[in-house]
C-alpha cells in the first residue's frame, strides 16, 4: 500500500503540486488523470525518489520515501515520460544493462528477459538497436525495463503519448495484463485511456486533487447530472447573472457567442431538477428569445472538462 | 559500490560502439606519432622526451572530449531520470562514468608503448625516467577526467560541458606560467596548484608524496562537486 499525505512541491516559488493526499491499495490499477502541466509527473518523480517532496510524506508499506529511498527503488519499476532510453544498444543489451543495475544474475536473469520480450512483445524486433525502433516499440521496451525485476509497484508516466490507435490499444492491453499481478500508478491526460485501463482515478488539476475514487463510481455520479444546451438571442453580458440565480443551476458555461447576437449557453443542473420551464420564464422576463434549448446526460469527459477547468470561460 | 562495474562497462562499450573512441585514438596516435618520430629521426635524440611534453597539451583536449558527453548526454535525453532511480547511489553514477573515461585516457596511453619499446630496443634510455614520466601522465590525466566529470554534469549540452572542463583545465595548467610576473607571496601557493608543476617533479623521477596528494585531492574535490550537481535535482 503506498500513502501519500499533504504531498507539496514548489519549484522555487511556484507550487506545482498542492497539499495532496491519496491511498494506492495493494493490486490496484490507479489512473493519475490531469491536464498537462497539473503536476502529474512531478508526483511521479517523488513517487519514485528522483526528488524530495518539499513537504508532506510518501509512504510504501511502512517505509519513508526520505528514509528507505534505496529498498523503495528496488521495489518500483519506472517508465519516465516519452520512454528515454540509450540509442545505440540494442535491445537484449539494454535489458542485459538494466539486470545489472537491478543485480539480477545466474539463470534467473535469461529468463526473466526472455519472459519479459514475450510479454511486451518484442520478439519480432530482436536484432535492432533501440534507436531504430518506432515509438510504439520503444515504449515497450521502456514497460520491460519498468517490469524486469518484478516489481511490486509500477509507475508509468504518459505511457501512450505519440502512439497511434493501434499502438495505443496494445499498450493499453499489456498494462491491463500488467496489472493483474502488480499495483500499476499511470499517468495521462486522456480520459478514454483510465476508462479502458484503470479501476480507480484520481484526478488532479493545478495541482490538486478534484477527485478521487474508482471509475465506476466516477461514472455514476456523473450519469445522473444534466447539461442544458441553450442558444438564445440577447444581452451576452447579463446572462451568466441571469440563469446562475436560477433554483438548480450548479454552473453557467457560455460557450460562444455567436453571429448577430446571439450565445450559447451551458448550464449545469442539479440532480433531479428539470429547470426547463424556469429558464423560459426567465427568458421571457429579460426580453431575450430562445432559439434552441436541449437537456443532455453529462458524459465524462465533460465531468472531466468541468472538474479541470479551474472558472468557467467568460462571455466575451 | 559493486554498481560502479556495471557503469563502468556500458560507458567502455559506448565509447568503441560509438565513432568516438577511434576518432579521437587516432588523432592522439598521429599527434604523438609526430612527435616522437621527429624527435627520435631529425633531433637524434634517444628518449621519449618529447612525448612526455606534449601529451599534457593534448591531454587538454583529449581529457574533455571523451568526458564530454558522460552525463550530459544522459540529462539531454533524460535517461538520467531512469539512472537515479535506480537503486544504485548517485557516487556509483559518478565514480562508473569516471573510471570509464580514465580508462580510454589509459588505453591511449597504452598505445605509445610501441614507442618506449623501440626506445629501449635501440638506445639507452633511463627507463626510471620513463616509469615516473608514464605515472605523471596517468595522475595528470586522471585529474583532467575528474574535472571532464564535473563539467559534463553541469550542462545538458556537450559542447558546454566541452568549454567549461577545457577552461577549468587549461587555467590549472597555465598558473605556473604566470610565476615570473606574480608577487613573490603568490608564488608558491599559485606554483602549488599548478598541474603542470606537479607533473614535471614527477617527470624529472621524484615521486615526492605531496605531488601525489595534489592529484588525489583535486580527483576528490572534483568528484564531489560532480556528485553534488548530480544531485541538485533534489534541491529545488
Amino acid at each position: 500500500m503506498i500513502k501519500i499525505e499533504n504531498l507539496t512541491k514548489y519549484y522555487g516559488d511556484f507550487r506545482a503540486v498542492d497539499n495532496i493526499s491519496f491511498t494506492v491499495n495493494d493490486g490496484e490499477v490507479l489512473g493519475f488523470l490531469g491536464p498537462n502541466g497539473a503536476g502529474k509527473t512531478t508526483t511521479l518523480k517523488m513517487l519514485t525518489c528522483f526528488m524530495p517532496p518539499t513537504s508532506g510524506s510518501i509512504m510504501y508499506n511502512d517505509m519513508n520515501v526520505r528514509d528507505h529511498s534505496m529498498e523503495i527503488r528496488r521495489m518500483i519499476g519506472y517508465l519516465p515520460e516519452s520512454a528515454p532510453l540509450y540509442e545505440y544498444m540494442s535491445i537484449r543489451e539494454y535489458l542485459d544493462y538494466i539486470c545489472d543495475l537491478r543485480n539480477i544474475r545466474g539463470p534467473k536473469r535469461r529468463e526473466r528477459m526472455d519472459a519479459m520480450i514475450e510479454t511486451c512483445g518484442l520478439t519480432r524486433m530482436m536484432g535492432k538497436d533501440i534507436g531504430e525502433l518506432s515509438k510504439g516499440y520503444r515504449q515497450r521496451v521502456g514497460i520491460a525495463q519498468a517490469l524486469i525485476h518484478e516489481p511490486d509497484v509500477v509507475i508509468l508516466d504518459e505511457p501512450t503519448v505519440g502512439l497511434d490507435p493501434n499502438q495505443i490499444v496494445e499498450i493499453r492491453n499489456l498494462i491491463k495484463n500488467v496489472g493483474r499481478e502488480h499495483t500499476v500508478i499511470l499517468s495521462t491526460h486522456i480520459l478514454s485511456e483510465v476508462e479502458a485501463t484503470c479501476n480507480r482515478v484520481v484526478i488532479v488539476s493545478s495541482g490538486e486533487i478534484v477527485a478521487d475514487g474508482t471509475t465506476a463510481s466516477l461514472q455514476e455520479r456523473m450519469a445522473d447530472q444534466i447539461t442544458l444546451s441553450l442558444e438564445i438571442r440577447g444581452d451576452a453580458a447579463g446572462m451568466t447573472e441571469a440563469y446562475s440565480s436560477l433554483e438548480g443551476v450548479e454552473k453557467v458555461h457560455s460557450v460562444s457567442a455567436g453571429n448577430n447576437g446571439t450565445v450559447q449557453l451551458e448550464i449545469g443542473v442539479q440532480r433531479g431538477c428539470d429547470i426547463r420551464e424556469a429558464v423560459f420564464r426567465r427568458t421571457v422576463e429579460k426580453g431575450w428569445v430562445i432559439l434552441g434549448m436541449s437537456q443532455q446526460k453529462t458524459n465524462l469527459e465533460e465531468v472531466f472538462r468541468q472538474l479541470t477547468l479551474s472558472q468557467g470561460a467568460v462571455v466575451q | 559500490m559493486t554498481n560502479v562495474i556495471p557503469i563502468f562497462r556500458r560507458e567502455m562499450f559506448a565509447y568503441f560502439y560509438s565513432p568516438m573512441a577511434y576518432i579521437v585514438l587516432s588523432v592522439f596516435m598521429l599527434l604523438t606519432g609526430w612527435f616522437f618520430t621527429t624527435q627520435v629521426f631529425l633531433a637524434d635524440d634517444s628518449s621519449l622526451r618529447s612525448v612526455f611534453t606534449t601529451i599534457p597539451f593534448i591531454f587538454i583536449f583529449f581529457a574533455p572530449a571523451i568526458t564530454m558527453r558522460l552525463i550530459s548526454e544522459e540529462r539531454k535525453s533524460g535517461t538520467v531520470e531512469l539512472l537515479v532511480t535506480m537503486p544504485l547511489s548517485d557516487w556509483d553514477i559518478v565514480l562508473g562514468k569516471y573510471f570509464a573515461g580514465l580508462g580510454l585516457l589509459v588505453v591511449a596511453l597504452l598505445f605509445t608503448l610501441p614507442y618506449a619499446i623501440t626506445i629501449i630496443a635501440f638506445g639507452t634510455p633511463d627507463i626510471g625516467m620513463m616509469v615516473t614520466g608514464y605515472l605523471g601522465l596517468v595522475l595528470m590525466g586522471a585529474a583532467y577526467v575528474s574535472v571532464g566529470i564535473f563539467s559534463s554534469t553541469v550542462s545538458k549540452n556537450q559542447v558546454v560541458s566541452f568549454i567549461i572542463a577545457f577552461m577549468i583545465i587549461f587555467v590549472l595548467f597555465l598558473l605556473d606560467k604566470f610565476l615570473p610576473v606574480m608577487p613573490s607571496y603568490l608564488v608558491p601557493i599559485l606554483q602549488y596548484l599548478s598541474i603542470d608543476y606537479h607533473y614535471n617533479n614527477i617527470g624529472r623521477g621524484v615521486i615526492d608524496t605531496r605531488d601525489i596528494m595534489y592529484y588525489l585531492s583535486l580527483i576528490v574535490f572534483m568528484l564531489s562537486l560532480a556528485k553534488l550537481s548530480l544531485e541538485s535535482r533534489k534541491w529545488s
